[in-house]
Order: structure tokens, then C-alpha cells, then sequence
């Protein structure tokens, strides 16, 4: 068998839009038989949170930080109109009513795929972000030679 | 046209249609053609280009206003 076409993206933005047009690429991509790998960096890292659970970070900056930037698939809000929430929720209500994925619906197609989620070592340290704060089925950390390494291959790379 | 197995992607948009030909495809056998009823207007274009990257054969494309039916191939594994 040939070897697949490899196709990497960087989610640098935790906005729900990014996120959905990161997540409708990399579904699209695996659909075409390309071997896709998702490196998750700051803001994007709130994307691939769990959405439950307790603050796993340790010092109380860190745990202040991740209290206020709590993250998770389904608290992303819109880069713009989010309107103190009602531009969200009424962007997530038009996606429902559209038989629309959500995110969390996205992550879950993803690992189906095969897709790889890598988060970004160096945003996980600074921000305190240990490997169970991940949503299961999301890669252990790796950092940036990981992602150039996959990048140098890939004929496709992105940066979201 | 007479197709294996028929998709319905009615009202679900792009990349949706892809995503369950994709799912679909890899589950027939080489030989068979599947029909994809769609609504979503790229997929004129996406089914074509889904094809030629998947080795996959792009057969028909009918467009009947609202309801866009396309037919596709699986040419090998």
C-alpha cells in the first residue's frame, strides 16, 4: 500500500468558529484517506478539555487561570456576536436545527477517524495543564519538533 | 441510474455528505455504486474532488433543483 498523504493543522484559537473550520478540515481530510494530525496550542487546548471534571492544574495561579479560562468542547464561544453568550447560543441553536455537528460531536468523529490530537507540552506546562485534563482518546503532549517533524511531511499544513 | 446502496445527506451540509459517502464506500465492495441524495450545493464540486484524491469514480452528478443526486464507484480498496 502507498504511504497516505499527510495533512497537519495547528489550532491555535479556542473560538468555536476556528474551532469548527479546524475540525471540518481535518474530518474532511481523514474522509480522503490523508492521515491527519490536530497539535492543539493555548487557546486552542480549551477545545480538547474535558468538559466535567475538577480543576486538575496544581498552584493557585494556574488553578485561578484554568477556573477562568475553564475550557471544554462545549463552552467555546464565537470569535465575534457572541453578546455576552446569546450570539453562541443562538449559533449553536442554527447548527442543531441544521442537523449540524457540534464540536463535541467533531472531537468524537475525530478519534473515530483515526485523527491525531496532540496537545502543545510547552502551553501545558505554562498553563498547568496535565494529561488527564484532556478528554480521553487525545494523544499525550509533544512539542514543537513533533509538529514540524509532521509538517515537513505533510503536503498540507494549517495554522487556525 | 441503479445503484448498491443509496445515502440520504438530505439537509445535512458540507462536510457531512463526504464524511458518510467516505463511511459508506469503505464498507462496499469494488464494484458497486452508491447514490448520495443531497441538498448541500458543493457537493457538485466535493464529490468530484473526493473521488480524484480517493481513486474512487465520480459516475453522475444530477442536479434536480433542489435535490442533488450523485453516483459514485468504488474502484478499489
Amino acid at each position: 500500500m502507498p504511504e497516505k498523504e499527510k495533512f497537519t493543522l495547528v489550532l491555535f484559537s479556542g473560538d468555536l468558529d476556528k474551532a469548527l473550520a479546524a475540525f471540518i478540515l481535518a474530518t474532511t481530510a481523514a474522509s480522503m484517506g490523508m492521515e491527519v494530525t490536530m497539535f492543539f496550542t493555548f487557546w486552542g487546548l480549551n477545545v480538547i478539555k474535558r468538559n466535567e471534571g475538577p480543576i486538575r492544574s496544581k498552584g493557585i495561579m494556574r488553578k485561578m487561570l484554568n477556573i477562568l479560562n475553564r475550557g471544554g468542547a462545549s463552552r467555546l464561544k464565537l470569535s465575534k456576536f457572541n453578546m455576552l453568550g446569546m450570539g453562541t447560543w443562538m449559533m449553536k441553536k442554527l447548527m442543531k436545527e441544521s442537523k449540524y455537528p457540534s464540536i463535541d460531536e467533531f472531537i468524537e468523529m475525530a478519534k473515530d477517524m483515526g485523527i491525531k490530537m496532540v496537545p502543545c507540552s510547552t502551553s501545558c506546562g505554562i498553563l498547568g495543564l496535565p494529561d488527564d485534563a484532556f478528554t480521553d482518546g487525545v494523544m499525550s503532549q509533544a512539542g514543537a519538533a513533533f509538529f514540524l517533524a509532521q509538517a515537513r511531511e505533510s503536503k498540507t499544513t494549517l495554522f487556525i | 441510474m441503479k445503484a448498491d446502496e443509496s445515502i440520504d445527506c438530505f439537509g445535512l451540509m458540507c462536510p457531512m455528505p463526504i464524511i458518510k459517502t467516505a463511511q459508506t464506500v469503505k464498507r462496499m465492495k469494488v464494484g458497486q455504486v452508491l447514490e448520495v441524495v443531497a441538498t448541500d450545493k458543493g457537493i457538485k464540486q466535493d464529490m468530484p474532488a473526493w473521488c480524484k484524491t480517493t481513486g474512487n469514480e465520480c459516475l453522475a452528478i444530477e442536479d434536480k433543483g433542489e435535490e442533488i443526486k450523485v453516483y459514485v464507484k468504488k474502484v478499489s480498496e
